[in-house]
């Protein structure tokens, strides 16, 4: 039985440096599976996202950016899948998070991940610092 | 003129398009030209959701738009026209007679097209619309992005996609 858990989608190899950056702090990359839409078409974007869902029957896509056409992809999957959660704007907090509470078998792994990366994002010094 | 960039691009909304071109150029508008499109709430609301607040979308089909181009080309404000495919733009440029440049800045690979550039794929009968549109006096580039070269037609077409 297949363990991921999620796909992680993005632009350029967004997926495979989060990815990597995972597998380095927890060792639990294989709970997601990477896609880049580069180069793809919308059309072949939602196409590879479709295969990749039906193989390894993830139930969470992960996206970088929302106006991306990984987005765009996912929430066209979603209106036939609704039970399928979609999450845009990650970063690596809300990976890692996910990736301990799903393995915990947390029902809320997924919000509780999205809120971790909203709290990740810090400002620190700078111009209002000074 | 407020529309700083008539772009043909098969993903329609998304990174490159507000990001990459909106911030640089600030732009507060896009009208996105798609006869199938226009007629579907989903699919707006879909596009809408991509966007941020500040920045308006408009939906046209081909003969909406071909109404309404004046007046989104006299808006205060920058915007980007887009549609997703050669034959949408061209039909735009007929009936208005008043575009003078167009983007492609992705048309991406499906069956029957030959790879001219990482992001253009063309068949033979969308680059005879290409040569059409540059024989209206219409200036036709590849740029993906707003620091690449554009690329003019009879180069682009010489490309095999390196």
């Amino acid at each position: 039985m297949s363990s991921v858990k999620a796909i992680v989608a993005g632009h350029g190899t967004f997926a495979e440096g989060m990815l990597s950056a995972i597998e380095q702090i927890t060792g639990r990359s294989d709970l997601f599976i990477g896609v880049t839409n580069r180069d793809l078409s919308a059309h072949d974007v939602e196409a590879l996202m479709r295969d990749r869902l039906a193989t390894s029957g993830a139930s969470v896509i992960f996206t970088d950016l929302p106006a991306g056409s990984c987005t765009m992809a996912a929430r066209r999957i979603q209106r036939e899948q609704p039970g399928m959660a979609v999450v845009t704007g990650v970063n690596l907090a809300t990976l890692l998070d996910f990736a301990f509470h799903v393995e915990a078998g947390d029902e809320h792994a997924v919000e509780h991940a999205a809120d971790r990366g909203r709290a990740s994002l810090v400002v620190t010094g700078g111009p209002r610092g000074a | 003129m407020a529309l700083e960039l008539y772009r043909i691009d098969d993903r329609l909304i998304h990174g490159q398009v507000v990001v990459g071109w909106g911030q640089p150029l600030d732009l507060r508008f896009i009208v996105l030209v798609d006869d199938e499109v226009a007629g579907s709430d989903w699919e707006q609301e879909l596009y809408r959701m991509g966007v941020p607040p500040d920045m308006d979308v408009y939906f046209d089909a081909v003969d909406t738009a071909a109404t309404n181009l004046s007046r989104y080309q006299d808006d205060a404000r920058r915007g980007i026209l887009l549609t997703g495919d050669i034959d949408t733009m061209a039909r735009l440029v007929v009936a208005t007679e008043a575009i003078r440049r167009v983007n492609l800045g992705g048309i991406h690979h499906r069956p029957g097209r030959t790879q001219r550039l990482r992001y253009v794929f063309l068949a033979p009968d969308e680059e005879v619309q290409l040569h059409d549109l540059e024989s209206r006096g219409i200036e036709v580039t590849a740029q993906d992005v707003p620091s690449a070269r554009p690329i003019p037609l009879d180069e682009l077409l010489a490309g095999n996609g390196s």
